[in-house]
């Protein structure tokens, strides 16, 4: 106690400083995070939850919520719908975004130009650009569709064939998500010191050699925790599924935080919606602990 | 000079190509929504690809400002007042959090540093459902201020890690001078850092506004009367009401897009060294 006393004394101004956000941040992130595992065990839905003159009248199921979702196939088929989804994405914002970020490195007149329009996917609001794409992919009057046919080959439909919708919003987010990667890969790379290309050439190494030696490995750490941070943003991204496809046709674009967001505000399940929201949350713990693990073990080796 | 540039163009010939094709693509949907934006509904349902509108017309903004006694200005005055509500309490939470977290050591310094990265993984689709229940008991459901509140957290964990790059970088000597000289710890973190730091500052205020303007599915959940909708939830059921109205669609979707462009061409400079100032010095 005492020594509680003396450590808040020496550190006073700290938390004083730290304080308001600490505050905040419990009240709506770390108190809805317990009542939301809370919730996911109980049969909570638009009838039982209460209002202002009826009391609640919910009741605890224990494990009952994950038991119906993890013996459902529907289930299975979203998560797996979602890690293609979160693959495939983060593949091309990596692959094409350290590409870009590559080529912006060199010296050159206009580059400035091109890093802003490059940056223009970023800075347009994601319900923008999420309208924008839905009216690109519009099968009668769709820009995509109307160049296809100028062309002289077939129409695609777009929205409403499932693997082309899965496509479809595949392709927005990839263009959506490519600035970020370039821009940390581009600051990434300016932290490389110069010199170490100048003794490259030096000691006779080509080009090639010199990306595989000095650019990669040190561009490693930016680049998994870079790719990590994508991951989780991918696959926690709602705003273009839910405003590109709406999960649709069928479920077949669904992933799991728009299905959970579909339980909650669609079916007024809320138990089963926070069930949901759990397993996401399990899902990206175990994946960055294994993430990290992994990336240790290799340190060791090498 | 000129046969340098001849020279420069020759050996990077790919590399433009290249990065020219990477902008159109870029731009690509921006411009396509612009130029319907300035369509007639004739052009926009036409087979033909029209680049710029053959006849421009200003009547798909007209419709969209005078449509039901002009509830088009009631969003965008909520999505201002929201987003600068936002941008006013992030920065307040923001720079103290992370004064604290550059200047001081003390017990629990890591594990609040670790904190701020590890809400970034909490998925909103978790949270929403006790937030929502939360603001349902404590009457903040089709507020302004719930609003508020749940977007300067979204916001707050980057903002965080951000400031506290640029405030490490202030040398900690100009602030022990300032001490010796009378001025409180307050007094140093008001006078000194913060002005010192105003490109950190911009980029938190940049990204606290556009994390409120651009928000949806908060917006969506939590405000259902529609004067009070936010502009990109007004502009949703837009869709539903107009069914395939694009070019109404279009002409909104400029409107709330010009703001943030208009910002972003000022603080896209500072956006790109706070990024990496921030994340090169954790």
């Amino acid at each position: 106690m005492n020594g509680l006393g003396k450590s808040w004394r020496r550190h006073r101004m700290a938390y004083l400083f730290l304080t308001p956000a600490l505050v905040v941040l419990a009240i709506l992130v770390f108190y809805p995070l317990v009542k939301g595992i809370l919730l996911s065990m109980t049969d909570m839905n638009q009838y039982n939850m209460g209002t202002k003159f009826l009391k609640a009248s919910y009741h605890f199921i224990g494990l009952g919520n994950y038991r119906t979702i993890l013996t459902s196939p529907e289930f299975w088929q979203i998560t797996k719908q979602t890690i293609i989804w979160t693959f495939v994405n983060v593949f091309f914002h990596f692959s094409i975004g350290l590409f870009l970020a590559l080529l912006l490195n060199r010296q050159f007149r206009g580059r400035t130009v091109y890093r802003i329009l490059l940056l223009v996917p970023w800075a347009v609001p994601s319900f923008v650009s999420a309208f924008a794409w839905k009216w690109m992919f519009n099968y009668d009057y769709g820009f995509i569709n109307l160049a296809l046919t100028k062309l002289g080959l077939q129409p695609i439909p777009w929205l409403s064939h499932p693997t082309w919708a899965m496509v479809a919003v595949i392709l927005t987010n990839v263009w959506l998500g490519i600035p970020f990667m370039m821009v940390t890969m581009l600051g990434g790379l300016q932290s490389i010191p110069k010199d170490l290309y100048e003794a490259a050439v030096v000691d006779g190494a080509n080009r090639w050699q010199q990306f595989w030696r000095i650019t990669l490995p040190l561009l490693r750490s930016v680049a998994l925790t870079a790719t990590l941070l994508g991951v989780i943003w991918t696959f926690n991204m709602f705003n273009i599924i839910f405003l590109v496809t709406g999960g649709g046709p069928v479920h077949s674009t669904e992933i799991l935080v728009t299905y959970s967001y579909l339980q909650a505000f669609g079916e007024w399940k809320f138990g089963m919606a926070s069930a949901y929201g759990v397993i996401i949350l399990s899902f990206l713990v175990v994946f960055s602990s294994v993430y990290y693990r992994a990336l240790h073990q290799e340190e060791k080796v090498f | 000079m000129k046969t340098n540039n001849a020279f420069t163009w020759k050996r990077l010939w790919g590399t433009h190509v290249i990065l020219i094709l990477a902008s159109l693509i870029s731009i690509f949907p921006l411009l396509w929504i612009i130029s319907t934006s300035f369509k007639p509904a004739a052009e926009v349902f036409d087979s033909q690809i029209h680049f710029i509108p053959v006849t421009p017309t200003l009547g798909n903004y007209r419709v969209l400002f005078t449509m039901k006694h002009n509830i088009f200005f009631n969003w965008l005055g909520n999505s201002a007042l929201i987003a600068v509500s936002t941008t006013l309490l992030g920065l307040f939470l923001a720079t103290t959090a992370a004064y604290a977290l550059s200047r001081f050591r003390f017990p629990g310094h890591r594990a609040s540093l670790f904190t701020f990265l590890l809400i970034q993984m909490f998925p909103g689709a978790l949270l929403i459902v006790p937030l929502y229940q939360l603001m349902r008991a404590y009457g903040l459901l089709n507020s302004w201020f719930g609003l508020v509140l749940a977007y300067a957290t979204t916001a707050l964990p980057f903002c965080v890690w951000m400031l506290k790059g640029f405030f490490d970088t202030i040398p900690l000597e100009i602030e022990e001078a300032a001490r010796v000289d009378g001025l409180s710890p307050f007094g140093s973190f008001y006078r000194i850092v913060l002005p010192l730091s105003l490109p950190g500052l911009a980029v938190t205020a940049f990204y606290s506004f556009i994390t409120a303007w651009n928000e949806f599915m908060y917006a969506m959940t939590f405000m259902s009367k529609e004067k009070l909708y936010t502009l990109p939830v007004g502009m949703g059921t837009f869709v539903n009401q107009f069914q395939s109205d694009w070019q109404y669609l279009a002409a909104g979707a400029v409107m709330i897009t010009i703001p943030v462009i208009v910002f972003f061409f000022f603080a896209q400079r500072y956006l790109v060294s706070g990024l990496t100032a921030g994340g090169t010095k954790g």
